[in-house]
Order: structure tokens, then sequence, then C-alpha cells
């Protein structure tokens, strides 16, 4: 399993209410399941994915977050998360509004696009920034709305969510990928 | 031994009180089982047929020497695994497969009871199939699942019985039958009574019985539980053992042949009272009309595992209506897990050899059972 999921599942809390936006093939739904709390479920939109879920015996439900996070309650879950796939949505700032809504509190992980290789490479070559955590060319990547770890800390100052974070600066320059936990 | 002693059936002493206002006792309700039941009972599966459906799900049905139903997804080593689960399937209270039906002889005027059989609903005939579990002292079932008719009988059933089943797998239906579907049944069952063999649904005592008109709605129904594209792939315009056209109505695409073939079949099996009795019973099904327009209310109290299952081309019951299930539990915080299978096989999806069904089936049933 990828570091992240490890870092991710360190924030959830034994046995609370937990659901997985994008949660892929169910790796860190299955983790979280054995290790932390069972009461975890995924969202997915691939259909691949979905039945590599069922094969796991995860609870998920195929559906597209943009759409279909409108039918769960309010603070229904005591965390959602959501990895690496909020610059991927059409209308990100919906999502990230909707997770706050369904979760007493959200783990989002982003890219970070102020990575110093990021900037270096734009620096040095003029070309938009191919780099392990960002493989795809610019025609053919999923990703819409990139930022960087302060962009995402300016968003969520304007619109009072609390954000844990600290060493911003020092962040912004050498993680590759930002873990947040965000709360109204 | 005579064909009729194939049947097993239960006979219900239990008097049951119909949505109608009528109450039944006595009454046979037949019923099949596969597999075995293990000490601790807790391995069993209630399976729902769907209309034209009846109790001989896998293997072969005795009395039409058929495949059983869903002999696809159930019997010995498959999806349903019967080496593993013990496979309980009755046929609905209305049916013509030897459960208490419109062609059983009424005692009072020792005549079949053809269109004075009482109406019933999904509500009844779940009602109904219950006494089974008391029958085989089964204290919680580990599984209800059925498509189309059947599933609406899932949804019914986790509804009146909200701690009887530790999973329930709804597939391709519904919560409520929407106006597209009641008016396919009725197009349906206005055939049958056109046809003037019906004889106000007294055709047996007179020793007819309304085929054209059963074999035109079967042929309707038919075309709903196909998709256009698996429909124009299979058929297209090709002609049926002739080189051209015959400029005349006999039929010359093979689409007709396959149709009529199909309206005839079903002829020599299902009563045509049954499937006015059936399909009114489906046009019946609302799930929320008890719980004022709520569906989330149908579930509240209830602590079954749901598992949802729709298919890309099934425009009968289409994902949107499963889906909105899956909101409604979702709703209330139920655990639910959702899944759209991609198949151009339309509605029929369920019944036929669609691997990705099978497999999600198979794997859902079994991961579900290492837990309880």
């Amino acid at each position: 399993m990828k570091k992240e999921f490890y870092n991710i599942a360190k924030l959830v809390t034994k046995n609370s209410k937990i659901l997985d936006v994008g949660c892929g093939n169910g790796e860190l739904m299955k983790y979280i399941t054995e290790n932390i709390s069972k009461d975890i479920r995924g969202i997915e939109l691939s259909k691949s994915n979905v039945q590599k879920c069922i094969e796991k015996g995860l609870t998920v439900i195929e559906g597209d977050a943009e759409k279909d996070l409108k039918q769960f309650p309010n603070s229904s879950f005591d965390f959602v998360i959501l990895s690496q796939t909020l610059q991927a949505f059409l209308d990100p700032e919906n999502v990230l509004n909707e997770l706050l809504r369904i979760g007493k509190k959200a783990i989002v992980s982003i890219p970070n696009f102020g990575h110093w290789k990021v900037r270096l490479h734009l620096l040095l070559k003029g070309t938009m920034p191919v780099t392990e955590n960002l493989p795809n060319e610019w025609y053919n990547t999923p990703n819409l709305h990139m930022c960087t770890i302060k962009d995402f800390e300016n968003y969520c100052k304007q619109r009072n969510i609390k954000i844990n974070l600290k060493n911003l600066k020092f962040q912004n320059l050498f993680s590759e990928l930002g873990i947040f936990i965000l709360e109204k | 031994m005579s064909e009729k002693n194939k049947i097993k059936t239960l006979l219900v002493k239990k008097p049951l009180k119909l949505d109608c206002g009528q109450t039944i006792s006595n009454f046979p309700l037949a019923y099949e089982t596969y597999g075995k039941l293990t000490d601790k009972k807790c391995n069993a599966i209630l399976v729902f047929h769907a209309l034209t459906g009846d109790q001989f799900a896998s293997g072969t049905n005795p009395i039409t020497k058929k495949d059983g139903w869903w002999n696809y997804a159930l019997g010995p080593g498959k999806a349903i695994d019967t080496d593993k689960y013990f496979v309980i399937a009755a046929n609905v209270i209305g049916g013509c497969m030897g459960s208490f039906g419109p062609s059983d002889i009424n005692p009072e005027t020792k005549k079949p009871y053809g269109t004075n059989f009482p109406v019933i609903t999904i509500n009844d005939m779940v009602n109904a199939q219950y006494n089974l579990l008391e029958h085989f002292k089964i204290e919680k079932l580990f599984c209800v699942i059925g498509g189309s008719m059947g599933g609406m009988q899932v949804l019914q059933f986790v509804s009146n019985f909200p701690n009887k089943a530790h999973t329930a797998i709804p597939i391709a239906c519904t919560a409520s039958h929407s106006a597209q579907n009641i008016a396919l049944n009725e197009l349906g069952r206005q055939s049958i009574m056109a046809d003037r063999n019906w004889q106000d649904g007294f055709y047996e005592e007179q020793n007819k019985q309304p085929d054209k008109g059963l074999a035109v709605a079967r042929m309707a129904a038919h075309i709903t539980y196909l998709s256009k594209a698996g429909l124009q792939e299979k058929f297209g315009r090709k002609l049926q053992e002739r080189d051209d056209l015959k400029f005349s109505f006999d039929a010359d695409f093979q689409i007709e042949s396959y149709l009529r073939y199909q309206g005839s079949v079903f002829v020599d099996r299902f009563d045509a009272n049954s499937y006015l009795y059936i399909t009114r019973a489906m046009d019946y099904f609302d799930l929320t009309k008890k719980f004022g327009g709520n569906l989330s209310k149908a579930f509240e109290k209830s602590d079954t595992k749901f598992f949802i299952i729709s298919f890309t081309s099934d425009w009968l019951y289409p994902t949107s209506e499963n889906r909105e299930i899956v909101i409604a539990l979702n709703a209330i915080g139920k655990n639910v897990g959702f899944v759209e299978i991609t198949s151009d096989k339309g509605h029929d999806s369920f019944l036929l050899d669609v691997p990705d069904f099978l497999k999600t089936v198979r794997n859902f049933l079994n991961k579900s059972y290492e837990k309880i």
C-alpha cells in the first residue's frame, strides 16, 4: 500500500464511521476495515474498481462524487476521505462543500504544484511539469484544477474552513503531497 | 409419479389477511429447495421469482422439462452456490405452478376461481412466503434475492421483516411501479381480455384457453425485456428462411418469427388469469405508499445489508429507479452497496449468462457469508 494511505489511515479514529470518496480498488478501505474501523464504505466511478472492491468484501456504491454526495445527510460520517482527486473534479468547490457537509471532518490530499521539482521543471524547461506524482502530459491529464499547498490554505482561510497545517512555507516547497484534516 | 406430485407444497393453515381485505387460509404454497441447510440454519437464501418464473429456479423444471429459470446463477458451484447455501424458492400466490392461484378449484362452486380469485399484491406474496421460514425453523435468512418482480419482493420482505435477513440483493427492480411499467402491463392484460376465449376469466370451466391473447401479451412483454441494441445485433433485418420479402403478413423477419415462437411456447406453461393477477400485483406495488411517499421509512427498522444491482441497457427498470433505492437507504445511513453492470441484454440480463453480474453476486454472497 502506498505511503499516503498509511498517513491517511493514521488520521481516522478507531471504530469511526467513514466514507472514502473515490475509493479506487479499495486498498485503503481494506486496510482501515482490518485495522481501524469496520464502519467504512466507498464511492467509486470506475466499474472495474467497483468490482475489485466487491471482491475484497467492501461496501461500495458505484457513483460520481460530483453528483452523488447529496444523498448523504448532514454530518452522517465522522470522516470523509478524498485522496488526490479534488483537482480532477469539474467543480471542486462544490465537492469540498459536500465533503464538509456530510463529514464531521474531511481528510483531503492534493498533489502539490508548489513542490520545488515542479517549480524547477517549469522554470528551466519551460514546459508543463511531468513528475512521479503528476505523470501526465498537459493534453491528457485528468487534473483540471491544480493548486499548491499555499493556494489550498488560502482557499480554506477565505472560507473559514479549519485546516491543520504546520510550516506552510516548508511544506509548500518540499512536500509532493499535502494531506489535510478539514473542519467547518 | 404424476406431474403434480413433483411439486412440493406447504399447506399454509394460518389465516393470511390480504391487502384487498379478504382473508385466505389452508392454501397451498408450492416451493422447491436446493442444497442443504446447516445445523445452525445460517446458510438459507430465499429466492423470489419474477413475473413468469416459478419455484424451479435451478436444474430441470420437472413440469415443463425446461431448464430452471435461474440456471445460470443458481446451482452447485454457481454464483449462488447450492453446495454451500440452502436455497428456497416458492411459487408466488396467484401463480400457476402449484401455489394458490386463479386456476384452483373454489370449494364453494366446485369450479376454478377464475376472476373470482382475490386480487393479490407483492405484500401478500411475501407474507405468504414468510411461512416457509417457520416451516424450516429458520430464525434469520442469510440472504433474500430476486430480480424484477423478485426484486420488489426482496424490498417488501425487508420492509415487512426488518430483522429476518442478513443481506438483501434486489436486482433490476423498482420501489414503485412507474406509469410506463403499468402501461406495458395493461397492454398485456387487454390483449388477454380481448381474446374471445378468455370468457371474463371463466375459460377453464368452458374448456377454452385464451392462447392468442396470452401469446400477444408475452410477445409485447418480451420486447421490453430486451434492449434495442441487443435486438439489432441478434436480428437486425434478417429474413426468416427466405431470400426476399413475401409481400404478405407472414413472419418475413427473424424477429417476428422469434416473437411468435416466444408467444407460442409461453401459453403451454402459463395461465392467462395468473398473468392478469401477477401483473396487477406489480402495478399495485409502491413501497412508499404506506410511508407518505418516503421510501427511507420503509427500511428504517431494518438491520439488513443491501446490495443493489442494475444493468446499463435495462430500460424497463432502469438504473435511475434502482438508484432511488440506494439513495433512500443512504439517507438513513443503512449499509448499502450498488453496482451497475454493463450489458446489452436489457432487463433480461439478470437471467442470462452475464459474467460480470454472476461474478458480482458470487463475490458479494461469499464475502458476506464469511462475516455472519
